[in-house]
């Protein structure tokens, strides 16, 4: 088998046994890595049972895999998954960074968590295997005091043990903020400061877990691919094609703020009640200028460099570290809270960085209180503050209260989707109206109603991932931005921004096979290996549990705001008709093999050997 | 890049995107796999964000030299560089310990020092660098009336150099 360390470690909490684990090589062939083998993994141990598992329990599974490009790949990352604390399903969760390729040269694949440590720990995973150690005095930590930290002791303490080896290097760090150990749901695994697996809510699982962190340092070379020259090529090419795409690597995803907002009219302004703004004044150029100090900052083998560091060094904000800010916090730590300020929005994002906040779902969360507010259902009496619109200061109040869970904090605490049910039921009103998620997850800042932006009507309502912007339904299914075309990059786990230049998605077929030997055909992924994958994260999101289950079809909606005209912009009046969107949900469920209800139907699970979810789905077919 | 004579290896670590490409190139090339731990060139992130391309300041005076109880390491004259002998070096880390910067390190799995050989002339890692137009790593002519003994820093004085510099008074905090 070649590509793959080809072990993984599996780590109990609850009696700290450290085991090593292999897959079958066929288990690896269909599901390759990441997103496609912690589906599996998940549904095997879990699936017959899956509505009873309290995703913030014992019973569940953190996974935390590699994939086999990974490191190959320009752009390296890791997958972080196992039940969703905020969907109820499987969500592929992938973030940026180094610590995918440590732990394939420390010779492992991917780490599979399960219990609940007793007193907080990490995780030291090096050549020699993996061990638990104390973290209480981690516990409590931001994220830059727990690096520092943390860096010190592990080089410290590999040093100590292979005193020959000398001047060891940091390792790769995954771990949580505060936000993650007081199990909020919009809590992210985080690392290298401003990056981040958000969706799915996984920091609040390894919260659950006691685990505080995971440090890997290996020092063996990556996995042996099946053809090395040819990668080595590949590997070349993809860059030269990187390279002549200029827009990322000029200004990163932040040059989309403007463009989204004013052009395609599709970013969230005030919790989406509007979706255009004509603030030139916060345009990407005027955070280039006032707040990044290094212009290309890149994860492992990246020719891009999407990344931008930046601080703000002068006034009341200074000291703040962040990257760019991205379009995706630009957007939800900025327009959706009514904040056209470079420097107020660094802020927020460092603070959501530090705290060990997801910035998306953090964003969709304050935006959605600030309507509250706006509209009298939550009180300065609730709060013990005003929120205003653009009060940057306000939110971060509200972030520590949410942090605090306290009051009303704690109800917050609990995601968008979850707060909404509550407040509905306190204040007797329909908070839902002004919820801005699917399936649980907030809506990534790329909304539908321009008609001008890359989802179509469908995408949220139909995802697995629900409001993942990453990771959308698309008809056809065998489209580039199609879910089943990043279930591929959330499963060989590498940056799908280095597939956008043109002519990288036709290499990348041939990497998959140069890499592993096994021929990885297009039309058999979309038919076969890709199916298998999404069905298992349908079959979980649809059993769901145990506090919330969707019912199929009634609950494969946009959120009520996107059926609501667009107020200003080029597209004012703009929205898609809710007759439309069932037709093209419809379309959707038959092109993928979902019956009308948008159940995986029982001859297509059959035809690929899914007789487990087949039999566990006739529960609610 | 031609260079007239013996070459250097400019380092301009405000410029580094952390990415790397320069220990894929440094490993294929002298270990014919993708092996950041070998690389002659490593890069440290002690914080993120401020990446530290670490590798031979090639001195005029190499403490390691002197410092190594076996003559394994010598000084090529014809390219200035650091040569180290793979068979008679024991691996045992003096030359680390000598180094002002701790610049070598041991080979992860071999019995010998690893420090950077400038590709006899035509540096990989620069190549990759310049390739990708992040210009952090270019070559110059060795230039007799520079100290490049200077350059021989540990990886934390230059992060704490880089965090002052890039992130001012918070830089402080964060290493």
């Amino acid at each position: 088998m070649r590509g793959y360390a080809g072990k993984f470690l599996e780590v109990d909490l609850s009696s700290g046994d450290v085991k090593e684990v292999r897959f079958p090589e066929e288990v690896l062939r269909d599901y390759i890595g990441g997103r496609g083998l912690a589906a599996k993994v998940l549904w095997d141990r879990l699936g017959d049972h899956w509505e009873e598992i309290d995703p913030l329990g014992e019973e569940n599974m953190l996974t935390v895999f590699a994939g086999p490009l990974t490191g190959y790949f320009p752009g390296g990352r890791v997958c972080i998954s196992g039940k969703s604390p905020q969907s109820n399903g499987i969500t592929g969760s992938t973030m940026g960074g180094e610590f995918g390729v440590e732990l394939r040269c420390a010779g492992y694949d991917g780490l599979i968590i399960t219990g609940r440590a007793e007193r907080p720990v990490y995780l030291l995973i090096t050549d020699e295997g993996c061990e638990i150690r104390d973290a209480s005095h981690l516990w409590g930590l931001g994220s830059i005091e727990l690096l520092k930290r943390l860096n010190r002791e592990v080089r410290e303490e590999l040093e100590h043990r292979h005193p020959r080896r000398r001047e060891w290097r940091e390792p790769a760090v995954i771990h949580i903020g505060p936000a993650g150990e007081k199990l909020i749901r919009v809590a992210a695994v985080v690392g290298k400061y401003s990056h981040a697996g958000g969706y799915g809510g996984y920091g609040a699982v390894m919260g659950s877990k006691n685990l505080k962190a995971i440090a890997v340092k290996g020092t063996g070379p990556l996995p042996e691919p099946a053809h090395p020259e040819r990668v080595y090529e590949l590997i070349d090419r993809v860059c030269q094609l990187c390279f002549a795409s200029d827009m990322l690597r000029r200004w990163g995803t932040g040059y989309l703020g403007y463009e989204v907002g004013y052009s395609l009219s599709s970013e969230p302004v005030r919790n989406w009640q509007e979706e255009w703004h004509d603030r030139r004044e916060y345009g990407v150029d005027r955070f280039e200028r006032r707040l990044w100090v290094k212009r290309y900052w890149a994860d492992f083998g990246c020719p891009t460099s999407c990344l931008k560091l930046a601080t703000i060094r002068v006034g009341p904000y200074k000291g703040a570290i962040t990257d760019n800010p991205d379009y995706e916090l630009q957007a939800y730590l900025g327009t959706n809270l009514g904040i056209f300020d470079p420097e107020a929005n660094a802020y927020l994002s460092a603070l959501v960085d530090e705290l060990g906040f997801c910035g998306i779902q953090t964003g969709n969360l304050l935006g959605f209180t600030a309507e509250l507010y706006q509209r009298g259902i939550i009180t300065e009496e609730d709060l013990g503050f005003k929120l205003e619109w653009g009060d940057a200061d306000a939110f971060a109040k509200l972030l520590h209260l949410i942090l605090s869970r306290e009051g009303i904090g704690d109800i917050l605490a609990e995601g968008t989707y979850r707060a909404a049910l509550k407040i509905s039921e306190m204040k007797g009103v329909d908070a839902l109206r002004y919820a801005v998620v699917a399936k649980g997850i907030g809506i990534g800042a790329h909304g539908i109603r321009s008609g001008r932006d890359y989802p179509a009507i469908h995408s949220y309502c139909c995802s697995v991932q629900g409001g993942d912007h990453t990771s959308i339904a698309y008809t056809p299914i065998n489209e580039l931005r199609s879910e089943l075309t990043t279930i591929l990059h959330d499963s060989g786990v590498y940056c799908m921004f280095n597939i956008y230049p043109p002519g990288v998605l036709d290499l990348l077929w041939d990497f998959f096979t140069a890499v592993r030997g096994w021929k990885l055909d297009p039309e058999e992924w979309y038919s076969t290996q890709a199916r298998r994958i999404i069905h298992i994260q349908r079959a979980a999101l649809l059993l769901g549990g145990p506090d919330v289950r969707w019912r199929p079809w009634i609950d494969d909606v946009n959120p009520p705001r996107f059926y609501e005209p667009l107020p200003t912009g080029p597209w004012r009046g703009k929205a898609p008709e809710k007759g439309e969107v069932e037709e093209a949900v419809k379309r959707y469920y038959n092109e993928i093999g979902w019956d009308e209800r948008g159940i995986p139907k029982s001859e297509e699970l059959r035809r690929l050997g899914l007789e487990s979810v087949d039999r566990k789905l006739e529960e609610i077919r | 890049m031609s260079v007239e004579g013996p070459i250097w290896i400019m380092r301009d670590y405000a410029k580094c995107s952390g990415c790397r490409r320069c220990e894929i190139a440094c490993s294929l090339h002298h270990e014919g796999r993708i092996w950041p731990e070998a690389s002659r060139i490593r890069v440290f992130m002690l914080v993120p964000g401020l990446e530290v391309p670490h590798l031979c300041a090639q001195c005029d005076n190499p403490a390691c030299v002197e410092a190594c109880p076996v003559g394994a390491i010598s000084i090529d004259e014809k390219l200035k560089r650091v040569v180290v002998d793979k068979d008679k070096c024991t691996g045992c880390g003096a030359c680390v310990d000598a180094c002002p910067g701790r610049v070598p390190h041991i080979h992860p799995t071999e019995n010998y020092a690893l420090i950077c050989d400038l590709c006899d002339g035509d540096p990989q890692c620069v190549k990759v660098c310049q390739e990708g137009r992040w210009n952090c790593l270019y070559v110059v002519r060795r230039d007799p009336s520079v100290s490049y003994d200077l350059y021989a820093k540990r990886p934390e004085e230059v992060t704490r150099e880089l965090a002052i510099l890039l992130l001012g008074e918070k830089g402080e905090e964060v290493i």
